[in-house]
């Protein structure tokens, strides 16, 4: 390092505020009234940081840096412009993104200080390496199955987990070795090979509803991948950023093994698809009650209190705009209308939230299962859109049943359920729904956008002076 | 050497009380932009991307320190505009209906 004393302060010092800023950001997320001065403080933190890496004397040619930061604002820019139907696979891509990073960087690192590497930054730099490049193909394949280039369906073999465990071995031994005799700079390509491969083996077995546990996972693996780059650079503020963003995938991913039921080790060790078939015996031919938009409408005029659950479904059908005229109408009839949202709805943490915010729908609607259940037995009218298992009170009444024991919205405890549906088809994870058979339960059968609308035409046409 | 390993080591676990504090606090209505805006922040790698692209030690490093830069800049402009995008949809009811 060849830098002036003087500019390695201020470097250190613009570090140090941009730690604090990160911090801050995070805290100011906690609510939606601050959380965009969050992101103002996670930007002048990293235009600082940015600004005083710049004038590190070490730094003899500008050019390709030059180069590249503004190759990567005209990358990043669409990717910020992606509606918002497209921000779980945008998510996954970043984490790409970031993966890729780091990767390149612990490689970079390590073939500059190859072979006297000593044994604790020999450690480090696998862990930066064996993560970065999971996460790195892990979050390839997810936002493949995402925007469905991939097929979505869950692939699973004998032996699935066997094989995945034996390349993290391998590639974990391989590293272990090369912590001793850092010298066999030939061992290194296998670091960071078998993680790659292992990355996309891991999400082989992943179907769409395991997906918000997933990206949660891959979340907090870049950012764990990015703390230990911290510690190969001896970078304080990267060990915080890296922490900070580790540390919150943990807490989404627990959040959202605890919503699906899965114990948290079954989330770590990535055998997330394993518990999908789901028994299909007894399926018989059990009576329905269906009705049609216009009964539908005349009962959600009638009710002074509605709950809403939207789940992928409405988000697949592009049917929140609709929803939200439906909010409108009946809200401007004195009709409490409010938003269930369960944990899991959706495809990523807080999907479901993004998409009715973008309908206008205000915040303060949106309720969480904890919130919400408690309502539901003033509630007149629980009127679920495309939402299916976490609906199903065989999660709380049946212990045979594969979702036994998830926390469930509480919807049969409404005085009366309508249920938005395509057909009697069974679920995404393929069980069966009791909540259906019910006498209290009507069936929507339909498009979810088309059969929104055509309740909305009806509350609209027929009492707009009621 | 070996004292900065170890405080290094404080820093993170201190960074990880706090991250798990603060972030525990966050509504669930926003745990999707939550996610972005770490995703940013974590971009912050660009910082070792940009020391190894610019020192040019060795072809190999200005390679890919070059394309890690491309990579976590593409995040952290990407990440803080659909952040802030995302954040500008929430809003509260605009008066409480009587």
């Amino acid at each position: 390092m060849t830098s002036f004393p003087s500019a390695d302060i201020i470097i250190q010092i613009t570090y140090l505020i941009a730690t604090a800023l990160f911090i801050l950001s995070l805290k100011w997320m906690s609510s939606p009234t601050t959380a965009r001065h969050g992101v103002w403080a996670g930007e002048l933190g990293m235009l600082l940081a940015v600004a005083g890496t710049l004038l590190n004397r070490g730094i003899v040619d500008y050019k390709w840096v030059a180069i590249a930061l503004v190759l990567g604002t005209i990358i990043g820019v669409p990717l910020g412009k992606v509606q918002m139907t497209a921000v779980p696979q945008r998510t996954a891509l970043s984490h790409a993104f970031g993966a890729l990073c780091v990767t390149l960087v612990g490689t970079a690192e390590f073939y500059l200080r190859a072979p006297n590497v000593p044994r604790f930054m020999m450690s480090v730099l696998s862990m930066e390496v064996i993560l970065g490049s999971l996460t790195f193909t892990g979050s390839l394949m997810a936002a493949g199955k995402l925007q469905e280039i991939l097929d979505q369906r869950p692939i699973t073999y004998k032996g699935q987990n066997i094989v995945n465990l034996g390349m993290l071995a391998a590639s974990v031994g391989v590293a272990a070795y090369l912590v001793i005799h850092p010298d066999h700079t030939y061992l290194f390509p296998i670091i960071l090979v078998i993680p790659l491969l292992f990355g996309m083996m891991m999400i082989v077995p992943i179907g769409g509803a395991d997906m918000p546990t997933v990206i949660s996972l891959l979340n907090s693996y870049a950012g764990l991948s990015a703390a230990a780059m911290g510690f190969v650079l001896d970078s304080k503020l990267l060990i915080v950023a890296g922490a900070l963003d580790g540390a919150s995938g943990l807490i989404l991913s627990v959040n959202m093994s605890k919503a699906m039921n899965r114990s948290f080790s079954n989330v770590l060790f990535g055998a997330f698809g394993q518990e999908q078939i789901a028994s299909k015996g007894g399926k018989e031919e059990r009576p329905v009650r269906s009705a049609t938009p216009e009964e539908a409408a005349g009962i959600l005029a009638a009710a002074s209190k509605v709950v809403i659950v939207p789940g992928y479904g409405m988000a697949v059908a592009q049917a929140q705009h609709k929803v939200r005229e439906l909010y409108d109408n009946l809200t401007k009839r004195g009709v409490d209308v409010k938003f269930g949202i369960h944990p899991v709805a959706g495809r990523m943490p807080g999907h479901m939230n993004v998409l009715l915010a973008e309908a206008d729908i205000p915040y303060d609607k949106l309720l969480d299962m904890e919130e919400i259940n408690g309502e539901f037995p003033q509630t007149d009218v629980a009127l679920i859109i495309g939402a299916n298992d976490v609906t199903n009170p065989a999660a709380r009444t049946d212990a045979s049943s594969p979702i036994f024991g998830m926390p469930i919205l509480d919807v049969d405890k409404a005085r009366t359920v309508m249920v938005i549906k395509r057909s009697m088809g069974a679920g995404f994870a393929g069980i069966d729904n009791p909540l259906y058979y019910l006498d209290k339960t009507l069936m929507l059968f339909g498009d979810a956008k088309s059969f929104v609308g055509s309740i909305v035409r009806e509350l609209s046409g027929g009492g707009t002076h009621g | 050497m070996k004292t900065d390993l170890i405080t290094s080591l404080y820093v993170f676990m201190l960074a990880g009380f706090i991250g798990f504090e603060v972030i525990r606090r966050v509504s669930p209505l926003l745990h999707t932009p939550l996610m972005s805006l770490t995703n940013a922040l974590d971009a912050i790698a660009v910082v070792g991307a940009i020391l190894l692209a610019g020192e040019h030690k060795s072809t190999l490093s200005t390679v890919l320190g070059t394309i890690a830069i491309v990579a976590a800049t593409s995040n952290v402009v990407g990440g803080f505009l659909i952040t802030d995008r995302m954040l500008k949809m929430f809003k509260a009811s605009r008066s409480p209906k009587p």
